[in-house]
């Protein structure tokens, strides 16, 4: 074999993985636009489940004597959707996006202040002998 | 603040709402919880902002709508009646709904802003989650309306009944899930999503209105674990740790009250759900005769007497005392009791009140200190050791009925064992049946005498009778 024949041999075999490595930048391109963007779903969900579960035991260890404190307390954290309401608004988007995002704002701060607020005003009554 | 910094400020932000819960297991911890709760809150807003991303002027615009709605929500705190809790709570859980339809409504708009794809080119489980969140909170948004209607006394207590009431829900039921999957399939048509929206508002109100006033705890529950899902659908789709972790929380929690209600009733969800309960104001059937029966009644002066020779009294509030605001005046004559020597306790049961726990709040707002009340399972066998039991706006939660009757619409349902009192007093306006349209055989016996009138005119005098 001559060095004429291993150079070409080598050119052909560089090319070929050239194509290879193309191909592979395609797929991974494809892969890219079809992952989520975020975290994939089966991961969120996991969390979902779990938080669940964790409900599940906290709340069955909150006493009766609090449930209406329990309630109000649920309430106020469920607004932590504030977060979503504060990107519609924030971000750069339609009119309308923020718009939704600034009313959605707004009441949810009525229910994030009130729903602490009532929450610590009904446990400072509760008091001992 | 770069991204995984943000995504551990919502995690810390979660752990301190479960850590807001689990304070909640003892009043001497509760307060503690709530400012964890607080924090995380702070922590979670924080995060978002510090996330960049955001123009100085909509970042201004965002304070602006927090101190417009938060100063709202403080005034209502401080000026709401304790009485008027349980429609206040409806109230807020209805604006957690509709905010859930406004950020679905943005994101469907901006999903740029969420990562979620670019408009008409929404990701399909963005899309599937968006539109669960849609329905669930345009549901819970009416739905709280109603209750909170009806709390509110806005619209009548009377379950709201007609033909085919039942088929007509499935069928938007039905009909939402169809249109989920064309909004889906039509990568995010916003006239589909409009018509999704209108549909479940709809279903909110016919939901609601054939459930009757006094089974609102359970409706109050249930909207509260419907606002817990609708913000984890919404965490899904804006794939935010916080609040999904925070909506799987609230959603369990108002499950669990509601599965404590319905037992607390001996009901299925199902039996509260689908409402008729007590619309009738008649006897229920196969009541107890009373024809001809005679009670015994008595004044302020006699309880008095009575109590003040007794060694131990249990007190039974029920909605009744609320209503009457009555919860002060019954501290009073707690106080004065105890000063001569006789033992008082509370006994609380499960569904008294318009929403759980309620009656709890009303006395602690009275300066009953806590470790007097106490819940049923706790109590129940103490009533056999008690010289009097002092009732005051209950009925259905102290009906023997409940126990001996098969055949009576209560039975079963977990009651107070008043009936094994030396002396049972009673306190109601007149003979009128209870929630359950059950009339109460306890009234008849001879070791019960009852008070008529209102709940605080006529503890008032008792507290004046036991002055002298």
């Amino acid at each position: 074999m001559t060095p004429a024949d291993l150079a070409a041999q080598a050119a052909d075999l560089a090319h070929q993985a050239s194509i290879l490595a193309q191909n592979a930048a395609g797929v991974a391109a494809v892969a890219a636009q079809n992952a989520p963007p975020a975290a994939p779903f089966v991961y969120l969900f996991s969390i979902f489940v779990l938080a669940i579960f964790v409900g599940y035991y906290v709340v069955w260890s909150v006493t009766p004597a609090l449930h209406s404190p329990l309630m109000a307390v649920t309430n106020a954290i469920s607004s932590v959707i504030i977060v979503g309401a504060m990107l519609a608004t924030g971000l750069q988007g339609s009119i309308v996006a923020h718009l939704f995002g600034f009313f959605a704002v707004v009441l949810v701060s009525i229910n994030i202040f009130g729903g602490f607020a009532v929450t610590n005003r009904m446990l400072a009554m509760f008091k001992k002998k | 603040m770069n991204q995984s910094l943000t995504s551990f400020a919502y995690l810390v932000a979660a752990v301190l709402f479960i850590l807001a819960l689990r304070g909640l297991s003892h009043p001497t911890t509760a307060r503690q919880g709530n400012r964890f709760g607080i924090i995380g809150m702070v922590i979670a807003i924080g995060a978002t902002y510090l996330h960049g991303g955001m123009t100085i002027g909509w970042a201004l615009v965002i304070v602006l709508g927090i101190a417009i709605g938060g100063s709202i929500g403080l005034v209502v705190a401080q000026k709401i009646k304790m009485t008027a809790l349980p429609q206040l709570v409806a109230a807020f859980h209805s604006l957690v709904g509709l905010a859930a339809v406004f950020v679905a409504a943005s994101a469907l708009n901006a999903p740029q802003s969420f990562g979620i794809g670019t408009p008409h080119h929404i990701h399909v489980e963005s899309l599937i989650e968006m539109s669960l969140g849609l329905a669930i909170g345009a549901i819970t948004f009416t739905g709280s309306l109603i209750a909170f209607a009806k709390l509110q006394a806005l619209l009548k207590g009377t379950p709201v009944t007609f033909n085919g009431q039942h088929q007509l829900n499935a069928a938007i039921g039905v009909l939402i899930v169809v249109l989920i999957i064309a909004f889906v399939a039509s990568g995010g048509s916003f006239l589909l999503f409009s018509a999704i929206a209108a549909l479940a508002l709809a279903l909110g109100v016919l939901l609601i209105i054939p459930i009757g006033g006094a089974d609102m705890p359970v409706v109050v529950s249930m909207l509260n674990s419907y606002s817990g899902w609708a913000a984890s659908g919404i965490g899904f789709t804006i794939g935010n740790l916080a609040l999904i972790v925070t909506g799987a929380l609230v959603g369990s929690s108002g499950a669990i009250l509601s599965y404590i209600m319905c037992k607390g009733m001996n009901r299925s969800i199902i039996n509260v759900i689908a409402g008729g309960f007590g619309n009738s104001g008649d006897a229920g059937p196969a009541g107890v005769s009373t024809e001809g029966k005679a009670v015994k009644i008595g004044s302020a002066d006699d309880a008095a007497f009575i109590m003040k020779n007794a060694s131990k009294v249990i007190v039974v509030p029920g909605y009744g005392m609320a209503v009457a605001q009555a919860q002060h005046a019954l501290r009073e004559m707690g106080d004065i009791l105890k000063a001569d020597g006789v033992e008082v306790k509370y006994a609380i049961h499960p569904v008294a009140g318009r929403m759980p726990g309620h009656m709890n709040v009303l006395l602690a707002e009275a300066s009953v200190p806590y470790d007097e009340v106490f819940e049923l399972e706790q109590i129940n066998n103490e009533f056999a050791t008690a010289d009097v039991v002092y009732v005051i706006g209950a009925n259905d939660v102290t009906n023997p009925a409940a126990k001996t009757n098969p055949a009576s619409p209560i039975f079963g349902m977990p009651i107070l064992e008043v009936d094994k009192a030396k002396t049972v007093l009673f306190v109601k306006r007149s003979m009128a049946s209870g929630y359950a349209g059950v009339e109460n055989e306890l009234f008849f016996r001879d070791n019960t005498m009852m008070l008529f009138g209102d709940a605080k005119k006529m503890t008032e005098e008792i507290v004046m009778a036991l002055g002298h």
